[in-house]
């Protein structure tokens, strides 16, 4: 019993893992940028949602209202003002400019917040759990959260598929320039792609601030779960993406079982088979 | 009179400098005759992050291969320099290069793994490796586990009696490292492997179509360059006599300031890490005290060069001024013949 | 007197520090065919590219009703009117037929072209309007990268080497559609390497060689001989 407890906490978590993927995975397919300071914005959210929430004496759920618009504006000018410069041909300047935001971000939380660890309050339902039929108990939030992310993975979706904003996304990420030539303005468009990421990592933001502690710098270990889940899910596949977290959680959970020490490693391990055997992931629709 | 021509690498530039860098190379293996302790240190510092830089560089600037994990055998080539002397009582004299051979060695499984992976994706990839790494090692309790352990006195003492010949001796293996990295470096550029890398790193489809096998020719820089990284590890951790495995695959340590010092100072050139080490520790030691401000600085600058200036400090003076201190590239000169 | 709608005085284009165009003067006045012809690599497309705002460095003169869009970027170019069918057809491979035809309101112009008429124009389209553009023939996907250019309902509309890989049945079909595509007050440019589809469809011919005009005429009173000289540089 304690083990399917253990497998089922680690595929609900495994929804919070697809939220931190998805945001990659959009950027990744729309403009082939890889954001390594994607796990740092992440926990940027999470210290804007605690800051919002504490000073306006909110639910941390509520500090969304305000998060969620600061942290698209927040993409949205940067990808603009910085980002779109650095695409182009070469691998580097995207890489780089990102790794320098990553050490920036990191940075500056340190000196606002210090290192402490923190975490935010949402009451009584972090506790709260659901008794199931054979003794197993499931919590409230962490269902919440999974219901949550299928939620927002299915939108995303719809946009993507059934959007002209989706459309315009699928364009540009298939041809350019024609897409120039038909009228859409790329910067305008990568900019609107960086927004809607940074929507999801908002979200993905308060949702981990409220289940475990944070600090500064807890951001590249967000971006490499994340990124295991993009990788054993396969490129291209947001709901492929949901299973790459899903099984990125049971093999953390099953690790932690096994030995406490060896969670993380265990997620790493199980990611390192994939990229062994089925090296473009387990449903990739898409090239690196 | 008939006119021929011929190629020539070096010009009256390189020729001059590669005198002055001979002496400048005496002087500095005299030091330990005329600097002090604190000086010889900080010297041995410069170097050990200039050879760190020239092998990224090597791998990011010409192979494209960009990496943020080489703190994987950074940390590996500290711990099996610990595990050898302290487990097979082997001189660390003797254990060091050794350390680089099983850098190497393992350099393999791990190339299989991560070379699935392109770009981006390879990059965070190498940063799972190293995360793997300081996991694993922190797991094994015999070399401290979580809170590493620190060389044994009797080690320490069997690299040499005197406290002021081991330092001398320590400095002088980091001297000949990076005085051999750099020629390394520089010899692998100018072969015809070398030049089979830069034809890759310009056009990697109009190479592939020549017959230059991309994958053979980055994998055997990687292996190279994760051997010489790991013994870079070991020399590192033997100075600093302690171990942790924090502190030996720390992101920020070995990849982070390497990255600034190769951007900064110029990336896909030689030249480039040396300009880029100078100014990073000048900045070191003048804004050090500032902490996570100094870092912020770092990375603003960072990103500022790769938009503005992406060739760097030296790519710079290169372009303008239109002069290699390594030659690299082949020019044609009229030759008078009979 | 028809209006000049699109002109290029003089216009030198870039490659890095390869120049491809040089002093290309060509005009286009309204309701006219106007057809460039030339070998492989003599700029016609190039050319084309000029005008759409691909190319990063020209230099002189490019104006379109009278205003110079010599600076604008694409989607802008795209925003004021003049739309290209590009060489290779370059249809968007991750949508359906329709969605690509859609793609081709996003400049959201007003005029005679929307879905329905472009599906009433060919039939075929309307049959595959929600198969992937990539699993069509080539004919197809031409119909479809001229749909998708009309969609924006363009003053000016360039047609870059249609005939490309296609059969000849379905090219002669194409350039018999044409001009039934752009009346109701369109401009069109054609490029071909086919000669006689050139000189057939056009009012005026231009012909390139090595990046410069060689010769310029009214596409019926040109003779074989002078055409022939101009194409090959002799």
């Amino acid at each position: 019993m304690d083990w399917v407890n253990s497998i089922i906490q680690g595929v609900l978590v495994g929804g919070l893992y697809a939220l931190f993927a998805a945001g990659l995975s959009l950027i990744f397919g729309v403009m082939r940028l890889v954001n390594i300071a994607h796990g740092d914005l992440i926990i940027l959210s999470a210290f804007l949602g605690l800051t919002v929430s504490t000073s306006l004496d909110l639910n941390p759920f509520l500090s969304l209202i305000i998060v969620i618009p600061a942290m698209a504006i927040l993409g949205y000018l940067l990808q603009r003002g910085i980002l779109n410069k650095t695409l182009g041909n070469d691998i580097l300047p995207p890489l780089l400019v990102t790794f320098g935001l990553s050490v920036i971000i990191q940075n500056s939380l340190l000196e606002l917040y210090t290192a402490d660890p923190q975490k935010m309050n949402a009451g009584n339902i972090e506790v709260a759990s659901l008794s199931l039929p054979g003794g197993l108990n499931i919590g409230w939030y962490p269902l919440i959260m999974f219901i949550i992310s299928i939620l927002i993975i299915g939108i995303l979706q719809f946009i993507f598929y059934k959007t002209s904003l989706g459309r315009a996304f699928r364009a540009t990420s298939d041809d350019q320039e024609i897409a120039q030539l038909m009228g859409l303005s790329k910067n305008h468009i990568f900019g609107l792609a960086m927004a809607i990421s940074m929507v999801v990592v908002a979200i993905a933001g308060i949702f981990l601030g409220v289940r475990t502690s944070f600090d500064p710098a807890a951001g590249p270990g967000r971006l490499i779960f994340g990124f295991e889940a993009v990788i054993i899910g396969g490129l291209g596949n947001l709901w492929g993406t949901l299973i790459g977290g899903i099984i990125l959680g049971v093999s953390q959970n099953i690790g932690a079982k096994i030995n406490p020490g060896w969670q993380i490693l265990a997620g790493h391990i199980a990611f390192l088979v994939v990229l062994a055997v089925r090296p473009k992931g387990l449903f990739h629709r898409m090239d690196g | 009179m008939k006119t021929e021509y011929k190629v020539i690498q070096s010009s009256n530039a390189s020729k001059f400098s590669s005198m002055i860098a001979l002496l400048i190379i005496i002087c500095l293996f005299l030091a330990p005759w005329w600097a002090g302790r604190a000086d010889i240190r900080l010297m041995s510092e410069i170097f050990l992050y200039l050879s760190l830089a020239s092998l990224w560089n090597l791998l990011a600037g010409y192979c494209g291969l960009v990496s943020v994990g080489q703190q994987a055998f950074v940390g590996f080539g500290g711990y099996m320099l610990f595990a050898l002397t302290i487990f097979s009582g082997l001189n660390p004299l003797i254990a060091i290069p050794i350390t680089g051979l099983f850098g190497a060695l393992i350099s393999f499984p791990i190339a299989f793994l991560i070379f699935r992976l392109r770009g981006a994706y390879f990059a965070i990839g190498t940063w799972v490796v190293a995360e793997v790494f300081r996991l694993s090692f922190a797991q094994i309790q015999s070399l401290g586990g979580g809170s590493g352990s620190s060389l044994p006195v009797a080690i320490v003492k069997s690299i040499a009696s005197s406290k002021a010949m081991r330092e001398s001796l320590i400095y002088w293996m980091i001297l000949s490292l990076t005085v051999f990295i750099l020629l390394s470096v520089y010899f692998i550029l100018r072969s015809r492997r070398g030049i089979a890398l830069i034809a890759i790193r310009d056009n990697e489809l109009a190479s592939e179509s020549l017959g230059i096998n991309i994958t053979k020719s980055k994998l055997f820089v990687y292996i190279v360059t994760s051997g010489l990284t790991t013994v870079i590890g070991a020399l590192i951790f033997l100075q600093k006599l302690r171990i942790s495995p924090d502190a030996a695959f720390n992101v920020n340590d070995w990849t982070a300031f390497v990255i600034f010092i190769v951007v900064i100072g110029g990336i896909g050139t030689i030249e480039g890490p040396i300009i880029g080490v100078l100014v990073f520790f000048v900045l070191r030691e003048t804004l050090s005290d500032l902490g996570s401000i100094y870092l912020i600085m770092l990375g603003f600058v960072a990103i500022f060069v790769m938009i503005k200036a992406p060739k760097g400090i030296w790519g710079y003076i290169s372009n303008t001024f239109k002069i290699e201190l390594f030659p690299l590239s082949r020019k044609l000169t009229k030759f008078k013949g009979e | 007197m028809p209006r000049k709608i699109l002109e290029t005085k003089k216009l030198n284009a870039f490659y890095g520090d390869f120049q491809a165009l040089f002093e290309v003067s060509i005009d286009l006045f309204e309701g006219e065919i106007v057809s460039i012809i030339g070998a492989n690599g003599a700029g016609k497309s190039t050319f084309m590219r000029s005008v759409t705002g691909l190319i990063d460095k020209v230099d002189n003169e490019i104006n379109f009703n009278g205003l110079s869009i010599k600076n604008l970027r694409a989607d802008e170019i795209a925003q004021k009117g003049i739309a290209m069918v590009p060489e290779g057809r370059k249809l968007f491979p991750s949508l359906t037929v329709e969605e690509n035809l859609l793609i081709g309101s996003q400049t959201k112009r007003s005029g005679p072209w929307k879905l329905s008429s472009v599906y009433e124009f060919f039939p075929d389209l309307y049959d595959k309007k929600n198969i992937p553009s990539n699993l069509l023939s080539g004919g197809q996907q031409q119909m479809a990268a001229i749909g998708r250019a009309l969609m924006s309902n363009p003053e000016v509309i360039l047609f870059d080497e249609i005939s490309l890989g296609l059969a000849p049945i379905i090219i002669k079909n194409i350039y018999q559609n044409l001009p039934l595509v752009i009346k109701d007050g369109m401009s069109a440019i054609v490029v071909e390497q086919d000669i006689n589809k050139a000189i057939e469809i056009s009012d005026r011919v231009y012909c390139l060689q090595e990046g410069r005009i060689a010769l310029t005429g009214g596409s019926k009173k040109l003779t074989r001989e002078e055409i022939s000289k101009a194409y090959f540089g002799m």
